[in-house]
């Protein structure tokens, strides 16, 4: 982002993202939230290199189920003897990118139709209709018949895993939109008649313009935490839909899947029930302190105190 | 107290019991907990577990099952035989004597009209009911006087112990449900849910899915049973929360199916609250292997039909590698503890039908490669996997969500792995799996996979209908609705015969030669049904209730008359 | 303000008709069959006739003008016949579960008190929480209370209920025996003791749940506070004298509103729809158990019934947010 042309004496006019950036830095949570979830993704996308499993038979592995942490297994064993540390990096990958990525499809979404239907008062009660059908329709069946449907149309265009990880998350996303654009609508409807929003339309401004500059900036808080909020339940969801055999195959492990298994032996090791839960809530808690940092640096009243 | 405990063990269950210190209703309430709730008290219209072994509590058959699988007699004065002249010399008829001086719940006397009418209830062709099967081939029951009940076969029934035998068939009252009979039964609500019976407890309330609550028979047979005045049958949760219920924090007397994890199990136990008791039936965990072929490449109607047989498969040195990869031990110790064992067998009981096939059980990886390379499938191109023709050894495998199936999957492939086989997993929700949605690619029936695992049983002791799934003619297809039980697409003339055969044998020596021959032929001859485990029946009693008797030719529920509560 | 709600009345019918609709033909289509819930063991033959008695077979657009004849029609009758004693219904065919042959209302009616009194208390015991919190956390926003406050909502929305309940059971039941871990849905309240059984029973799920919702409810309202504060006219509040109370409980509580009206309008449904995983964890039973056990059933009328039923709820709550929306902002106006 810097300017090596920028010559120190001439103050040249500061690029707005430069000033967001700035802004960003000098909250102190967000820098946490970036660090914590950079180790994260370090940790599940470069782990794995850097942490070989040993190559045990499926018997010998038995022998070794249900170990405690030690220097040989950092995070123990599960009931099968497989090493807990290599499932978590692998069940990272996929939970961080599911919850990410469900989560831009679900708040693009919710925020489009939020936007439009507070905006636009000829669209709003055919896509609020639309949104009392999404809330209404039950999740499971709804799934059953997309995975039956394109399961098969997907693994064949996309490859068996990429098909499934898109058909996941966009299951997620489009069932799990509605409250984000019921609560941008309810915010929109306010701000349309705030005097800055009058103002604009009144000299003319064409409502694209409106929508972008004026009214989007002033939602984006709510949208924030509906993102984080988002970001826990898609990891949740996925972890349901492939406990139903709607998402991943079995041997593929994830953080929502671990934590799932790891109750049944909560009371025995409750390490396998503590490890996934924690790195689900440290990316929920990075994600949401990136999204205060976010906001704040986005608001130009907070920016420039 | 361990005198007195003792004895009333041996009393309870013995059928003496004495009146002289037990009186009907002395140990107040009693608590059992079934994780699946129960949705209807009449077994005719459900064949859920659940709702067959909660109707047990209220109605009763003219006889049952006890837990060694031999009939005992419970409206009925004895068990009719042939050597007692109640079962005809040709086997085509059976005489059932009512015990004198029966009582409904209701104080009405329970006769042999009742007992004909259930026939004429179930058989009723808009009833739909679900017990159809257990009055198979039923000619006429005719009722010579108040007490006989006389069934008449259209030909030779080598087990004749079906209608009115176990919690499957119970005898219901004829004056309560005359009017339900065909398209009205499900307008019986009231019925349904409130049956009249001569169990040892009738209903107060029922509460659908959710809780029975009953209170002792006025008029069981019996007057100093059953000991507990009340009982609360309450549905919900699962498996592992009923354990913890009766093993951790006592709240329940007894949990039925409480299949958890062997660390679970020990860990439970060890609360010191209650015990774990089990029992073994016919329920075998197996691999089935598809012998046609389920290629998505083949046009839809063609895949997994007899069409194409399987290209890897149809080999047996395949199917006998893949078994021998197999250390059925391992398995049983990850996911069923006591509950379970390893077995070879399609029927793994009772031991008259029970084959003494005992090869499969050690696991021997060495032979099985040998086997795969005797067959021409070589690692040619040194990727860990073997080929044979430049056709990879690959295979999907499918199965029902389950954690234990799960982890089996899990270490299946693993074996199969080193063995140098692809293993690709795919688990699919139950209530789709076992659906036979003609319209899902994903149901048993249909196997569009190579090898997939399920567990099966038969109900009651014979297992000719069983064996009998396999006939060339029970294969699934487009053509019938994928609608067939013969899943694996297994033909074999000589198998054919030999149900033929044994459907025309009444000798018991000889059926149950028949049998073993017939398991054989599925299981070590041919590979095509790969035995894992022999599942138990898993439920947890607490201390304080005695009298319990797990029973898995029957239902659970099959004495709660005798059950008291330990002091 | 009568005419908007008269039009926003009138078009919910044919929104509803067609949420109907799609509801049927998804469950319809959605593969499984109740098949799934009769044993292997019964033959082939028996299990084709179970399922015709059942009407499985019958075109499913035969089955969608029975369900909504007699969804509008039958059952309101039979509702009237219950509370005046007439027998107007007597005789039509009431709309039916595959699981249980019997009435899917009878069930449903049932399974009323418990889902209200858990849920429900939930949810409020949850806003109550949620709203002070909220509120003060971004009054005093990155202070200690603050950070714990945002911890705590956190990990709470993350770690799902089915691993709260269990451990609550684990600790609070199994160790500490204080509290039940099964609910007794037969246990009548008359009088004291029976009233602090019921509290004791209801004190586990009630706190997974409200946890739970407060988490999310407190984020969106410390959210809109935070905007607020940030307005110029609490600036102008403030520059006139006005007490610190005043301007936040006046003022921009008021205006923080909107959105958490929004959350919290689209939560009642959900109670009346129950909260799955807690009911099962907890053996409440109540209607989130009813409507998971039918989909796994494949129980089709009680799936179409009790999602319509949750239907209705969305599109009426829906209404009265827009309602409350225009009378916390009277700048929003409906034509």
């Amino acid at each position: 982002m810097s300017d090596p042309l920028a010559a120190p004496t001439i103050e040249k006019p500061r690029n707005q993202w430069r000033d967001v950036w700035d802004q960003f830095t000098t909250h102190k949570g967000a820098l946490v939230g970036m660090t914590v979830l950079g180790v994260l993704l370090a940790f599940v996308l470069l782990g794995p290199f850097l942490w070989h499993e040993e190559t045990l038979t499926t018997t010998e592995k038995i022998m070794l189920k249900n170990k405690p942490p030690s220097a040989r297994f950092p995070m123990g064993t599960d009931q099968l003897g497989r090493d807990f540390l290599k499932r978590m990096m692998q069940g990272g990958q996929v939970s961080i990118a599911v919850g990410l990525v469900a989560m831009m499809i679900s708040i693009f979404l919710g925020t489009t139709v939020g936007v439009l239907a507070g905006f636009f008062r000829r669209l709003d009660g055919p896509l609020m209709r639309l949104t009392d059908l999404f809330l209404s329709l039950p999740l499971l069946p709804l799934l059953l018949v997309m995975v039956m449907l394109f399961r098969d149309a997907l693994a064949g265009v996309l490859g068996p895993e990429f098909g499934t990880f898109m058909l996941i998350v966009t299951a997620i996303g489009i069932t799990s939109w509605m409250q984000s654009a019921r609560v941008v609508r309810g915010e929109v409807l306010a701000l349309k008649e705030r005097e800055f929003v009058l103002a604009a339309r009144s000299i003319g401004t064409p409502p694209r313009r409106v929508i972008l500059r004026h009214v989007l900036p002033n939602v984006i808080s709510p949208v924030m935490v509906a993102a984080t909020l988002n970001i826990a339940e898609a990891i949740i969801t996925e972890s349901a839909l492939s406990f139903l055999g709607l998402g991943f195959p079995p041997d593929f492990p994830t953080w929502g899947r671990l934590l799932y298994d790891g109750v049944s032996y909560m009371q025995q090791y409750p390490e396998r029930v503590m490890l996934p839960g924690l790195a689900i809530s440290l990316t929920v808690l990075s994600v949401n302190y990136i999204g205060d940092g976010l906001r704040d640096a986005l608001d130009p009243r907070i920016r420039g105190r | 107290m361990n005198m007195r405990t003792a004895l009333l063990g041996a009393a309870a269950v013995s059928a003496f019991a004495s009146a002289a210190w037990a009186e009907r209703g002395a140990d107040g309430q009693v608590n059992v907990l079934y994780w699946q709730a129960p949705s209807i008290l009449n077994p005719y219209l459900s064949s859920g577990t659940k709702d067959v072994e909660a109707s047990s509590l209220i109605l009763e058959g003219m006889g049952g099952f006890n837990e060694k699988g031999e009939v005992i007699a419970r409206l009925a004065e004895s068990v009719p035989t042939v050597e007692n002249g109640g079962v005809s010399a040709d086997l085509t008829q059976i005489t059932w004597k009512l015990k004198a001086g029966l009582l409904w719940s209701d104080g009405t006397p329970v006769t042999s009209a009742d007992a004909a009418f259930t026939w004429e209830y179930c058989k009723h062709p808009e009833g739909g009911c679900a017990q159809g099967a257990r009055f198979e081939g039923i000619k006429s029951i005719d009722t010579p006087d108040d007490l006989t009940v006389v069934i008449t076969f259209e030909g030779p029934k080598p087990n004749p112990y079906q209608a009115f035998v176990g919690g499957t068939s119970p005898i219901i009252q004829k004056a309560q449900f005359a009017n339900c009979l065909g398209a009205a039964a499900s307008t019986c609500t009231e019925q349904n849910f409130n049956p009249i019976g001569t169990g040892p407890f009738k209903v107060t309330e029922f509460k659908t899915n959710d809780t029975v609550s009953l209170e002792a028979n006025p008029n069981y047979r019996d007057p100093a049973k059953p000991a507990f005045a009340t009982m609360t049958l309450k549905g919900g949760g699962d498996a592992e929360a009923a354990a913890r219920a009766v093993m951790e924090t006592g709240e329940f007397d007894y949990a039925w199916n409480t299949q958890i994890n062997p660390d679970m199990q020990t860990q439970m136990a060890a609360a010191g609250k209650g015990v774990f008791v089990n029992g073994f039936g016919t329920l075998v965990e197996r691999i089935e292997m598809n012998m046609t072929d389920p290629s998505p490449d083949l046009a839809e109607g063609e895949r997994s039909t007899i069409k194409h047989p399987h290209p890897i498969l149809s080999d047996i040195k395949v199917r006998q590698a893949l078994s021998m990869a197999i250390d059925r031990q391992v398995l049983v110790d990850v996911g069923y503890g006591t509950a379970g064992r390893p077995t070879c067998n399609l029927v793994p009981a009772p031991e008259m039908f029970a084959s003494d096939n005992t090869g499969c059980i050690a696991q021997d990886m060495a032979g099985a490669g040998a086997l795969l390379d005797e067959a021409g499938w070589t690692d040619s191109d040194g990727d860990g996997i073997r080929d044979k023709d430049g056709k990879k050894l690959s295979l999907l495998y499918q199965t029902s969500t389950n954690p234990v199936r799960q982890d089996f999957q899990a270490l299946i492939k693993g074996w199969w792995n080193e063995l140098g086989v692809e293993v690709e997993l795919k688990n699919i929700d139950a209530s789709v799996y076992f659906g036979g949605d003609a319209g899902s690619p994903d149901t048993f029936q249909k196997f569009y996979a190579d090898v997939e695992m399920y567990a099966n049983n038969f109900d009651g002791t014979d297992p000719e209908p069983y064996l009998a799934q396999y006939l060339c003619d029970k294969i699934p297809g487009p053509d019938n609705q994928w609608q067939g039980e013969n899943i694996n697409r297994f033909c074999d003339p000589a198998y054919d015969a030999l149900v033929k055969e044994m459907s025309q044998t009444a000798d018991i020596a000889k059926r149950g030669e028949l049998a073993k021959k017939m398991n054989d032929m599925l299981t070590k001859d041919s590979f095509v049904v790969v035995p894992l485990v022999d599942r138990g029946r898993l439920s947890a009693t607490s201390h304080t209730l005695g009298g319990v008797v797990l029973n898995t030719w029957d239902t659970e529920l099959w004495n709660a008359q005798d059950w008291f509560r330990v002091k | 303000m009568l005419t908007f709600i008269l039009r926003r009345i009138l078009t919910a019918i044919p929104t509803l008709l067609l949420i109907s609709l799609v509801i049927f033909f998804l469950v319809d289509l959605a593969p499984g069959s109740p098949a799934s819930e009769i044993p292997l063991t019964v033959p082939a033959e028996v299990r084709a006739k179970i399922l015709e008695s059942m009407g499985v077979n019958d075109p499913v657009y035969v089955r969608y003008g029975l369900w909504l004849k007699q969804f509008v029609w039958v059952e309101p009758l039979n509702l009237f016949d219950h509370f005046f004693g007439t027998t107007f219904a007597e005789g039509q065919q009431r709309i039916i579960s595959y699981q249980t042959r019997s009435p899917v209302f009878d069930m449903i009616v049932q399974r009323i008190p418990q889902t209200m009194t858990v849920i429900g208390t939930a949810y409020l015991i949850g806003i109550m929480i949620a709203l002070p919190i909220g509120i003060y956390s971004a009054y005093r926003q990155y202070s200690w209370f603050d950070q714990a406050g945002t911890f705590f909502a956190m990990v709470g929305f993350s770690v799902p209920t089915f691993f709260t309940g269990v451990l609550l059971i684990v600790i609070f039941s199994v160790k500490l025996g204080w509290f039940p871990s099964i609910y007794d849905t037969t246990l009548k309240v008359e009088d004291w003791e029976s009233f602090l059984k019921q509290a004791r029973q209801m004190a586990l799920p009630v706190t997974v749940l409200a946890l739970f919702n407060a988490a999310s409810i407190s984020r969106y309202m410390r959210s809109s506070v935070l905007d607020n504060l940030g307005q110029d006219y609490v600036r102008t509040a403030r520059a006139k004298g006005m007490s610190e109370r005043t301007v936040l409980l006046g003022h921009v509580l008021r205006n923080s509103l909107i959105p958490v009206v929004t959350v919290i309008a689209l939560g009642i449904p959900s109670i009346f729809g129950g909260a799955i995983i807690t009911e099962q964890v907890f053996k409440v039973n109540g209607l989130g158990a009813a409507l998971i056990g039918a989909i796994h059933a494949n129980d089709l009328p009680m799936v179409q019934t009790l999602t319509f039923i949750f239907a209705t709820l969305i599109v009426t709550f829906n209404l009265i947010a827009d309602i409350l929306y225009g009378i916390l902002d009277p700048r929003i106006r409906y034509v």
